[in-house]
Protein backbone atom coordinates (compact mmCIF):
# COMPACT_ATOMS: atom_id res chain seq x y z
CA UNK A 1 0.00 0.00 0.00
CA UNK A 2 1.19 3.32 -0.69
CA UNK A 3 2.23 5.69 2.04
CA UNK A 4 1.51 9.14 2.10
CA UNK A 5 2.44 12.12 4.67
CA UNK A 6 -0.40 14.29 6.45
CA UNK A 7 0.18 16.53 9.24
CA UNK A 8 -1.16 16.37 12.63
CA UNK A 9 -0.84 19.16 14.90
CA UNK A 10 1.72 20.49 12.97
CA UNK A 11 4.30 17.23 12.66
CA UNK A 12 4.53 15.42 9.50
CA UNK A 13 3.18 11.63 9.97
CA UNK A 14 3.65 9.23 7.14
CA UNK A 15 0.36 6.97 7.11
CA UNK A 16 -1.27 4.51 4.36
CA UNK A 17 -2.88 6.33 1.63
CA UNK A 18 -6.95 6.39 2.28
CA UNK A 19 -6.17 5.00 5.44
CA UNK A 20 -9.15 6.21 8.00
CA UNK A 21 -9.00 9.24 10.24
CA UNK A 22 -10.20 6.81 13.54
CA UNK A 23 -7.98 4.60 13.00
CA UNK A 24 -5.26 7.36 13.29
CA UNK A 25 -7.05 8.73 16.02
CA UNK A 26 -6.76 5.40 17.87
CA UNK A 27 -3.09 4.82 17.50
CA UNK A 28 -2.24 8.78 18.81
CA UNK A 29 -4.63 7.52 22.04
CA UNK A 30 -6.89 10.24 21.11
CA UNK A 31 -9.86 10.40 23.93
CA UNK A 32 -13.04 11.55 21.43
CA UNK A 33 -15.04 12.72 24.28
CA UNK A 34 -12.29 15.28 25.00
CA UNK A 35 -11.17 17.02 21.92
CA UNK A 36 -12.14 18.33 18.67
CA UNK A 37 -11.31 18.01 15.45
CA UNK A 38 -10.62 19.43 12.10
CA UNK A 39 -9.29 18.38 8.76
CA UNK A 40 -7.89 21.32 6.78
CA UNK A 41 -9.35 23.85 8.46
CA UNK A 42 -12.92 22.36 9.00
CA UNK A 43 -14.41 21.05 11.63
CA UNK A 44 -14.89 17.05 11.96
CA UNK A 45 -18.38 15.35 13.39
CA UNK A 46 -16.42 13.09 15.83
CA UNK A 47 -18.90 10.81 15.43
CA UNK A 48 -17.93 10.45 11.17
CA UNK A 49 -14.22 9.52 11.64
CA UNK A 50 -14.49 6.50 10.07
CA UNK A 51 -16.17 7.64 7.35
CA UNK A 52 -12.99 9.88 6.55
CA UNK A 53 -10.01 8.53 3.93
CA UNK A 54 -6.87 10.12 4.56
CA UNK A 55 -5.05 12.14 1.50
CA UNK A 56 -2.03 13.42 0.55
CA UNK A 57 -1.06 16.46 2.72
CA UNK A 58 -4.16 16.41 4.62
CA UNK A 59 -3.86 18.61 7.46
CA UNK A 60 -5.68 17.84 10.56
CA UNK A 61 -5.72 19.31 14.07
CA UNK A 62 -6.87 18.06 17.92
CA UNK A 63 -7.12 20.35 20.44
CA UNK A 64 -8.41 20.70 23.82
CA UNK A 65 -8.85 22.34 27.13
CA UNK A 66 -5.88 23.45 29.15
CA UNK A 67 -5.33 25.95 32.11
CA UNK A 68 -5.93 29.74 30.68
CA UNK A 69 -7.04 32.91 31.89
CA UNK B 1 -35.32 38.30 56.03
CA UNK B 2 -31.57 40.03 55.47
CA UNK B 3 -30.02 36.70 55.63
CA UNK B 4 -32.18 35.26 52.89
CA UNK B 5 -31.79 38.15 51.01
CA UNK B 6 -27.83 37.15 50.88
CA UNK B 7 -28.66 33.28 49.73
CA UNK B 8 -31.13 34.93 46.77
CA UNK B 9 -28.22 36.65 45.64
CA UNK B 10 -26.96 34.66 42.14
CA UNK B 11 -25.04 35.77 39.67
CA UNK B 12 -26.84 35.35 36.24
CA UNK B 13 -25.35 34.92 33.22
CA UNK B 14 -27.06 34.03 30.18
CA UNK B 15 -30.33 32.70 32.23
CA UNK B 16 -28.08 30.41 33.90
CA UNK B 17 -27.81 31.03 37.94
CA UNK B 18 -24.09 30.76 39.88
CA UNK B 19 -23.92 31.24 43.96
CA UNK B 20 -19.88 32.37 43.48
CA UNK B 21 -19.05 35.61 41.86
CA UNK B 22 -15.88 34.88 41.82
CA UNK B 23 -14.71 33.33 38.58
CA UNK B 24 -11.09 32.33 38.32
CA UNK B 25 -8.69 31.03 35.47
CA UNK B 26 -6.78 28.22 35.06
CA UNK B 27 -3.80 29.53 33.96
CA UNK B 28 0.09 30.06 35.44
CA UNK B 29 -0.11 27.61 37.86
CA UNK B 30 3.00 24.96 38.92
CA UNK B 31 0.75 21.76 38.10
CA UNK B 32 -3.04 20.76 37.52
CA UNK B 33 -3.48 19.68 40.99
CA UNK B 34 -2.51 23.18 42.45
CA UNK B 35 -4.90 24.48 39.90
CA UNK B 36 -7.24 22.19 41.33
CA UNK B 37 -6.91 22.80 44.72
CA UNK B 38 -6.81 26.38 44.50
CA UNK B 39 -10.14 26.65 42.52
CA UNK B 40 -11.67 24.36 45.26
CA UNK B 41 -10.39 27.36 48.26
CA UNK B 42 -11.65 30.01 46.00
CA UNK B 43 -15.30 28.36 45.77
CA UNK B 44 -15.65 29.66 41.98
CA UNK B 45 -18.35 27.58 40.16
CA UNK B 46 -17.09 28.66 36.71
CA UNK B 47 -13.21 28.58 35.57
CA UNK B 48 -11.99 30.09 32.21
CA UNK B 49 -10.20 27.38 29.95
CA UNK B 50 -8.00 27.50 26.65
CA UNK B 51 -7.91 25.80 23.63
CA UNK B 52 -4.53 24.59 22.94
CA UNK B 53 -3.29 21.49 20.80
CA UNK B 54 -2.89 17.44 21.95
CA UNK B 55 0.65 17.21 22.64
CA UNK B 56 0.71 14.18 20.36
CA UNK B 57 3.78 12.72 21.09
CA UNK B 58 3.37 12.06 24.61
CA UNK B 59 0.01 10.37 25.02
CA UNK B 60 0.27 10.04 28.76
CA UNK B 61 0.16 13.53 29.52
CA UNK B 62 -2.47 14.51 31.63
CA UNK B 63 -5.48 16.24 30.94
CA UNK B 64 -7.30 19.14 32.79
CA UNK B 65 -10.75 17.55 32.68
CA UNK B 66 -9.26 14.63 34.60
CA UNK B 67 -8.29 17.39 37.01
CA UNK B 68 -11.06 19.43 37.26
CA UNK B 69 -14.40 17.76 36.66
CA UNK B 70 -16.71 19.60 33.54
CA UNK B 71 -20.10 18.39 34.94
CA UNK B 72 -19.19 20.27 37.95
CA UNK B 73 -17.38 23.44 37.14
CA UNK B 74 -18.71 25.13 34.37
CA UNK B 75 -15.84 25.63 31.86
CA UNK B 76 -15.73 29.03 30.26
CA UNK B 77 -13.47 28.61 26.84
CA UNK B 78 -11.48 31.55 26.19
CA UNK B 79 -9.55 32.92 23.20
CA UNK B 80 -6.82 33.84 24.77
CA UNK B 81 -3.55 34.48 22.47
CA UNK B 82 -6.21 35.44 19.64
CA UNK B 83 -5.20 38.59 18.16
CA UNK B 84 -8.34 38.80 15.04
CA UNK B 85 -11.98 37.92 14.80
CA UNK B 86 -11.02 34.95 12.43
CA UNK B 87 -8.54 32.87 14.71
CA UNK B 88 -11.04 33.91 17.44
CA UNK B 89 -13.97 32.08 15.79
CA UNK B 90 -11.86 29.10 14.71
CA UNK B 91 -10.92 28.62 18.52
CA UNK B 92 -14.47 28.95 19.74
CA UNK B 93 -16.42 26.95 17.17
CA UNK B 94 -13.78 24.40 17.96
CA UNK B 95 -14.30 24.78 21.83
CA UNK B 96 -18.03 23.96 21.24
CA UNK B 97 -17.15 20.56 19.30
CA UNK B 98 -15.37 19.54 22.43
CA UNK B 99 -18.43 19.22 24.54
CA UNK B 100 -21.54 21.93 23.27
CA UNK B 101 -19.87 24.31 25.20
CA UNK B 102 -21.95 27.70 24.24
CA UNK B 103 -21.21 29.93 27.34
CA UNK B 104 -17.72 31.70 26.19
CA UNK B 105 -15.35 33.94 26.94
CA UNK B 106 -14.07 36.11 24.38
CA UNK B 107 -10.91 38.01 24.01
CA UNK B 108 -9.49 39.40 20.77
CA UNK B 109 -6.23 41.02 21.55
CA UNK B 110 -4.45 44.03 20.13
CA UNK B 111 -1.12 44.31 21.15
CA UNK B 112 0.94 41.72 22.56
CA UNK B 113 3.16 43.81 25.27
CA UNK B 114 0.21 45.96 26.58
CA UNK B 115 -2.67 43.06 25.67
CA UNK B 116 -5.00 45.79 25.42
CA UNK B 117 -7.76 44.64 23.39
CA UNK B 118 -8.64 45.46 20.17
CA UNK B 119 -12.36 46.38 20.03
CA UNK B 120 -12.90 46.62 16.64
CA UNK B 121 -12.39 43.06 15.95
CA UNK B 122 -14.15 42.23 18.90
CA UNK B 123 -17.29 43.88 18.38
CA UNK B 124 -17.38 42.49 15.04
CA UNK B 125 -16.55 38.80 16.20
CA UNK B 126 -19.90 39.30 19.09
CA UNK B 127 -21.83 40.12 16.65
CA UNK B 128 -20.68 36.77 14.22
CA UNK B 129 -20.94 34.36 17.77
CA UNK B 130 -24.35 35.92 18.99
CA UNK B 131 -25.72 35.03 16.07
CA UNK B 132 -24.46 31.65 16.07
CA UNK B 133 -26.23 30.80 19.54
CA UNK B 134 -22.70 31.27 21.85
CA UNK B 135 -23.30 32.83 25.04
CA UNK B 136 -20.76 35.37 24.77
CA UNK B 137 -18.92 37.06 27.71
CA UNK B 138 -16.81 39.38 26.03
CA UNK B 139 -13.39 41.66 27.53
CA UNK B 140 -13.32 44.66 26.65
CA UNK B 141 -11.79 48.26 27.44
CA UNK B 142 -12.96 50.32 30.76
CA UNK B 143 -15.00 52.15 27.72
CA UNK B 144 -18.56 53.09 28.28
CA UNK B 145 -19.35 53.82 24.69
CA UNK B 146 -17.38 50.36 23.44
CA UNK B 147 -19.24 48.38 26.45
CA UNK B 148 -22.46 49.51 25.27
CA UNK B 149 -21.84 48.36 21.78
CA UNK B 150 -20.94 45.13 23.04
CA UNK B 151 -24.47 45.05 24.05
CA UNK B 152 -26.41 45.89 21.22
CA UNK B 153 -23.86 43.23 19.37
CA UNK B 154 -25.30 40.38 21.37
CA UNK B 155 -23.05 40.05 24.37
CA UNK B 156 -24.63 38.06 27.12
CA UNK B 157 -21.70 39.89 29.84
CA UNK B 158 -19.82 42.40 29.55
CA UNK B 159 -16.25 42.50 31.27
CA UNK B 160 -14.41 45.33 31.54
CA UNK B 161 -10.50 45.63 32.48
CA UNK B 162 -9.42 46.84 35.41
CA UNK B 163 -5.97 47.20 34.11
CA UNK B 164 -3.69 45.03 31.58
CA UNK B 165 -4.01 41.03 32.21
CA UNK B 166 -1.51 39.91 34.87
CA UNK B 167 -0.10 43.57 35.61
CA UNK B 168 -1.75 43.45 39.49
CA UNK B 169 -2.24 47.46 38.92
CA UNK B 170 -5.77 46.71 40.46
CA UNK B 171 -8.78 49.13 39.39
CA UNK B 172 -7.40 52.22 37.48
CA UNK B 173 -10.46 53.63 36.17
CA UNK B 174 -13.76 53.76 38.78
CA UNK B 175 -15.39 56.05 37.04
CA UNK B 176 -16.09 54.09 33.76
CA UNK B 177 -16.21 50.78 35.56
CA UNK B 178 -19.47 52.99 37.27
CA UNK B 179 -20.65 54.40 34.10
CA UNK B 180 -20.37 50.84 32.32
CA UNK B 181 -22.41 49.20 35.56
CA UNK B 182 -25.47 52.15 35.24
CA UNK B 183 -25.57 51.69 31.77
CA UNK B 184 -26.25 47.93 31.50
CA UNK B 185 -28.62 45.43 32.18
CA UNK B 186 -25.86 42.72 31.16
CA UNK B 187 -23.68 41.61 34.26
CA UNK B 188 -20.44 43.08 34.13
CA UNK B 189 -17.44 41.32 35.33
CA UNK B 190 -14.31 43.02 36.10
CA UNK B 191 -11.47 40.91 33.89
CA UNK B 192 -8.01 40.72 34.05
CA UNK B 193 -5.79 43.33 36.33
CA UNK B 194 -6.44 42.40 39.76
CA UNK B 195 -3.55 42.15 42.22
CA UNK B 196 -4.41 41.37 45.92
CA UNK B 197 -8.07 40.54 47.63
CA UNK B 198 -8.93 44.25 48.46
CA UNK B 199 -9.67 44.97 44.68
CA UNK B 200 -11.76 42.56 44.27
CA UNK B 201 -13.74 43.86 47.00
CA UNK B 202 -14.04 47.90 45.62
CA UNK B 203 -14.74 45.95 42.08
CA UNK B 204 -17.85 44.97 44.06
CA UNK B 205 -18.29 48.12 45.73
CA UNK B 206 -18.57 49.54 42.39
CA UNK B 207 -21.72 47.31 41.59
CA UNK B 208 -19.48 44.63 39.63
CA UNK B 209 -21.57 41.56 39.04
CA UNK B 210 -18.56 39.22 39.65
CA UNK B 211 -14.96 39.51 39.08
CA UNK B 212 -12.56 36.94 36.99
CA UNK B 213 -8.96 36.35 38.68
CA UNK B 214 -5.76 34.62 37.15
CA UNK B 215 -2.15 35.62 38.07
CA UNK B 216 -3.35 36.87 41.32
CA UNK B 217 -3.86 33.95 42.74
CA UNK B 218 -1.68 31.61 40.69
CA UNK B 219 1.06 33.73 40.80
CA UNK B 220 0.99 34.65 44.39
CA UNK B 221 3.45 33.00 47.10
CA UNK B 222 0.60 30.79 48.76
CA UNK B 223 -1.76 30.08 45.89
CA UNK B 224 -4.76 28.53 47.75
CA UNK B 225 -4.59 30.96 50.74
CA UNK B 226 -5.05 33.95 48.24
CA UNK B 227 -7.95 31.98 47.21
CA UNK B 228 -9.40 32.11 49.87
CA UNK B 229 -8.60 35.51 50.51
CA UNK B 230 -10.28 36.76 46.38
CA UNK B 231 -13.16 34.32 47.72
CA UNK B 232 -14.23 36.29 51.15
CA UNK B 233 -13.26 39.36 49.63
CA UNK B 234 -15.80 39.08 46.74
CA UNK B 235 -18.45 38.03 48.83
CA UNK B 236 -17.55 41.30 51.20
CA UNK B 237 -17.52 43.71 48.74
CA UNK B 238 -21.18 41.96 47.30
CA UNK B 239 -22.34 42.24 51.19
CA UNK B 240 -21.13 45.95 51.10
CA UNK B 241 -22.87 46.77 47.99
CA UNK B 242 -26.03 45.45 48.98
CA UNK B 243 -26.21 47.03 51.99
CA UNK B 244 -25.91 50.36 51.28
CA UNK B 245 -23.55 52.85 52.13
CA UNK B 246 -23.22 55.71 53.88
CA UNK B 247 -23.47 58.69 52.18
CA UNK B 248 -19.67 61.00 52.42
CA UNK B 249 -19.63 63.99 53.91
CA UNK B 250 -17.13 66.51 54.48
CA UNK B 251 -17.18 67.06 58.27
CA UNK B 252 -17.19 64.70 61.06
CA UNK B 253 -20.65 63.43 62.87
CA UNK B 254 -20.15 62.55 66.26
CA UNK B 255 -21.18 58.57 66.80
CA UNK B 256 -22.30 59.42 70.24
CA UNK B 257 -25.19 61.12 71.13
CA UNK B 258 -24.58 64.84 71.31
CA UNK B 259 -27.72 65.03 74.34
CA UNK B 260 -27.15 64.22 77.76
CA UNK B 261 -23.30 64.79 77.80
CA UNK B 262 -22.20 65.76 81.43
Amino acid sequence: MKKIKIKVNGKIKTVLNNSKLSDLLKNLNIPLNKVAIELNQEIIDKKKTRNINLKKDDKIEIVHFIGGG
Amino acid sequence: MEEDSLKKDKLIIAKKKFDSRLIVGTGKYKSMSECAKAIKFSGAEIVTVAVRRVNISNKNKPLLMDYIDPKKITYLPNTAGCFNSKDALRTLRLAREIGGWKLIKLEVLGDKTNLFPDMIETLKTTEVLAKEGFKVMVYCNDDPLMAKRLENSGADAIMPLAAPIGSGLGILNKINIQIIRKQTKLPVIIDAGLGQASDATIAMELGCDGVLVNTAIAKAKKPFEMALAFKNAVLAGRQSYNSGRISKTLMGNPSSPIEGII
